[in-house]
């Protein structure tokens, strides 16, 4: 049994929803995506197998299309827009992506396909409501003008601000998506209503900024950009450290209580090297309080040194152990540090490998199984799974058009 | 009428990557109730009283994120400790839809209420858990904050310039994205219970999730074995995947002032070079993408040279309107008090906090047409409606519940 079992989704293929499509068919949903004659355009997207371009070799298609089906609809011809209306005339959920206008130019947004139990999700760079050049945005552009690019970089500000990959501003837009057309489910599942939602990409990337907004909403104040830390109004402390083999922990919180006092004064014990540290004897004192009132950093002098103590303590043990060993090491003394993985070194770690992140996934063609990302979420009783590959271009046409002649049986 | 109504949620969420789940489920009419300690004074979630702040006043009932976070929530104090605190939380666990938590593994179950006590009280409960490496594992101990996850899931990485430390990302977005995944989770549970009658335990972990957002490049793993450890990489601005040049983050004229520019087509770059009009633009070993590609680093160096000399606002302009996709790198007061495409989406609202007043917020980037979301109320005071909670809901008399404040127990 799966989450979102018989519920039927139609796609309009875009590099904006791709993945929210993805999160819905990873968890049962029937989603069928239509793409236009010659493919989606997120079929000419690389990389590629053996970096050899090729339609149905591109790994952004592969990566943001499992579980799904494929059909083609030429939406500019009276054939293609009647496939869509036949699709969209016994769905669930209508997911599509297209800039402002276009589907009315059609015949084929919502207002024209409207039906009482019907879900349609668009997402958009500002919103149905709102003007804009829609057509102008990017992954870059929308982190850019919405927040999040401004809190990213480096302490050095000739620097530019960094936008990080991975197409977060899709991601974070798609989220939301999902999150809309699952709030939508439920109140139909109650009402029997469905009804239109209207996701901007915009506001998604404006809203995910944590103090970038709020600092400003509640004082008025604006945060900059600091290297590997959280962007805040005066320049931190550094928390990224380069370990003995060159590469990078991020030490987190410095320790505050005692017993992580006491967690990393028996970590240097057991490495050796305490008497190498002449300020452990502060590790010490913070390990015998009750409490470390660290509103006293600064006024009180035993404090300030415990404070100051505990933070040089990481950057001391860093130094000299690997990132991996730095990481293990701290968090087993209680301390939540993080080694800086490059995301097929998290891939490949054991943690990871014994949850069954690594995910198989069949491709006949190439005669062998492809490992893939895996579950975000463990759900005991329906659980996440790649079904099967992202669908091959056409792949489910006949089989799509026969449920819907009523000659087959709609899969479920 | 209100989209989740019908739903409540036992709440013991905090910090962001919890918080900002329940959010939602509020924002759409959800009865989330967080449960808080009263020995500790809700301090769990350190949010309670870090900044921001609206004025001189600190304390537990002042932090300015831990508003943003929990408008719409109602909040009430048990004492865990003690046997009648234990029995008042299972009571609210059989009056409740759903259990949601983001304390390290573990920590819920020798509170007493793991998952399995859970559906001795409740059979059908939804129990949604949320911490950095999951139920599960070699480091199901480890703690995480929102930079740890980054950092162990790859996304520290990734943000950066070639041949300089990490940049990494400046705020916990792996606390919002977690928080998403958890409302994810918690919605698809819950429509698998109206379907069916079933509860279910869903176990999440935030570095798994920040593992499934590098897009294709863990493929690029899988399949040609490519590492994104390598020379060069990350080149955090540029667009590898799709390939398109020039693509970055320019400087503008000011005092740290930045822009965005995507050039994705040679239509495109024709367009960029028709702007800029000097002779370096129309050279023809630019015209078509290998070029542009090859010659990266100068060909950035050149349009910094550009763009330095210029307002990002005129730049934005001038670009937009010959076809070519460019944004401001916008500060905090541009986009929340001077852009229409923020404002007019009714994107920051203001909520009643019953101390701090009127306080504007982080809303929802979304509008369902029939049953949208609605913040008014601030997030609660510690303990705000305890005495509402156990009254209307549990059915305790006024009197009983002043005996259990006496008591400590709320």
């Amino acid at each position: 049994m799966t989450a979102l079992h018989g519920t039927r989704v139609v796609e309009l293929s875009h590099e904006r929803i791709a993945f929210a499509g993805k999160l819905l068919a990873d968890m049962g949903a029937d989603v069928v995506v239509v793409e236009p004659p010659g493919g989606s355009a997120l079929r000419r997207w690389g990389p590629f197998v053996e970096d050899r371009p090729d339609p149905e070799h591109s790994l952004a298609w592969w990566h943001y299309n499992t579980s799904k089906r494929g059909v083609v609809l030429d939406l500019d011809t009276e054939d293609g827009r009647d496939g869509f209306r036949r699709l969209a005339a016994r769905a669930d959920l209508v997911l599509e992506a297209e800039d402002p206008g276009r589907l009315a130019g059609l015949g084929l947004d919502h207002a024209d396909l409207e039906r009482r139990e019907l879900i349609w999700i668009s997402v958009t760079p500002f919103g149905r409501r709102l003007p804009g050049r829609a057509d102008l945005a990017t992954d870059l552009t929308v982190l850019a003008a919405g927040g999040p690019v401004w809190s990213c970089g480096y302490d050095d500000h000739s620097l530019p601000p960094v936008r990080g990959l991975g197409f977060q501003g899709y991601n974070t837009a798609c989220h939301h998506a999902v999150m809309s057309a699952l709030t939508a489910l439920l109140h139909r599942g109650v009402s029997g209503e469905g009804q239109f939602v209207d996701v901007s990409m915009h506001a998604a990337a404006n809203v995910t900024t944590e103090m970038g907004s709020y600092n400003y909403l509640v004082q008025g104040t604006t945060v900059q950009r600091q290297t590997g830390r959280h962007a805040m109004e005066t320049l931190t402390l550094p928390s990224q450290v380069r370990c003995a083999d060159g590469r990078y922990v991020n030490t987190g919180v410095p320790p505050r209580q005692p017993k992580e006092y006491a967690g990393l004064l028996a970590w240097l014990r057991e490495l050796g090297i305490a008497d190498g540290f002449p300020e452990a004897v502060f590790l010490e004192m913070g390990a015998q309080r009750d409490f470390v009132d660290l509103s006293k950093i600064g006024q009180d002098d035993e404090i300030t040194a415990i404070f100051a103590a505990g933070r040089e303590a990481l950057g001391f043990v860093a130094s000299r152990l690997s990132a991996y060993d730095f990481f293990v090491g701290a968090q087993r003394a209680g301390l939540p540090v993080g080694v800086i993985y490059a995301p097929e070194e998290a891939f490949e770690d054991a943690h990871f490998v014994a949850r069954g992140f690594q995910t198989p996934v069949e491709h006949p063609e190439l005669g062998r199984s492809v490992r893939y990302p895996g579950a975000p979420y463990r759900f005991e009783k329906t659980p996440w799974r790649i079904s099967r590959r992202a669908p091959r271009l056409g792949e489910h046409q006949a089989e799509v058009f026969a449920e819907l002649a009523g000659t087959g049986s709609p899969r479920g | 009428m209100k989209a989740l109504g019908h739903v409540r949620i036992c709440d013991f969420t905090g910090q962001l990557a919890g918080a900002g789940a329940t959010k939602w489920l509020a924002a759409f009419g959800a009865d989330v109730i967080r449960i808080e300690d009263p020995v500790k004074q809700g301090t769990w979630d350190i949010l309670r009283m870090m900044p921001p702040f609206v004025d001189e006043r600190r304390g537990v009932d002042f932090g300015g994120g831990f508003n943003d976070h929990n408008v719409e929530k109602r909040g009430i104090t048990l004492n865990l400790r003690s046997e009648r605190g234990r029995e008042l939380l299972a009571e609210l666990v059989k009056h409740s839809d759903v259990v949601a938590e983001n304390f390290a593994a573990g920590v819920l179950e020798r509170m007493g209420f793991g998952y399995e006590r859970l559906k001795e009280l409740k059979p059908d409960v939804i129990y949604v858990s949320n911490c950095g490496f999951g139920h599960t594992g070699p480091y199901r101990s480890f703690k995480t904050w929102g930079p740890i996850v980054q950092a162990v899931s790859g996304l520290t990485f990734t943000s950066g310039l070639p041949g300089r430390e990490p940049a990494g990302w400046g705020y916990s977005y792996m606390d919002h994205t977690g928080a998403s995944y958890m409302a994810i989770a918690i919605l698809l549970a819950l429509l698998h219970k109206q379907r069916t009658g079933e509860g279910q335990w869903v176990d999440l972990s935030c570095t798994d999730v920040g593992l499934t957002l590098h897009g294709p490049m863990l493929l690029d793993w899988t399949v040609n074995g490519r590492p994104a450890r390598r020379p060069g990489f990350p080149h955090a601005n540029r667009s590898e995947h799709p390939a398109w040049a020039p693509h970055g983050i320019y400087p503008a004229a000011g005092d740290d002032e930045w822009v965005a520019v995507a050039c994705r087509s040679d239509a495109e770059w024709r367009a960029l070079a028709g702007v800029v009009g000097a002779a370096w633009a129309g050279e023809a070993r630019f015209a078509a993408l290998a070029g542009r590609l090859a010659a990266q680093d100068e060909l950035d160096a050149r349009l910094a040279e550009w763009t330095g000399a210029r307002p990002k606002a005129e730049t934005v302009a001038a670009l937009q309107a010959a076809g070519v996709p460019a944004a401001p790198v916008a500060k905090p007061a541009e986009r929340v008090d001077h852009d229409p495409a923020t404002s007019g989406f009714g994107l920051w609202p203001t909520a009643h906090h019953s101390k701090m007043g009127n306080v504007r917020v982080d809303g929802l980037p979304v509008h369902l047409a029939k049953t949208d979301w609605e913040i008014r109320r601030g997030a609660p005071c510690l303990g705000e409606h305890t005495e509402e909670v156990l009254t209307g809901l549990l059915g305790l008399s006024g009197e009983e519940v002043a005996k259990l404040r006496a008591e400590g127990v709320v």
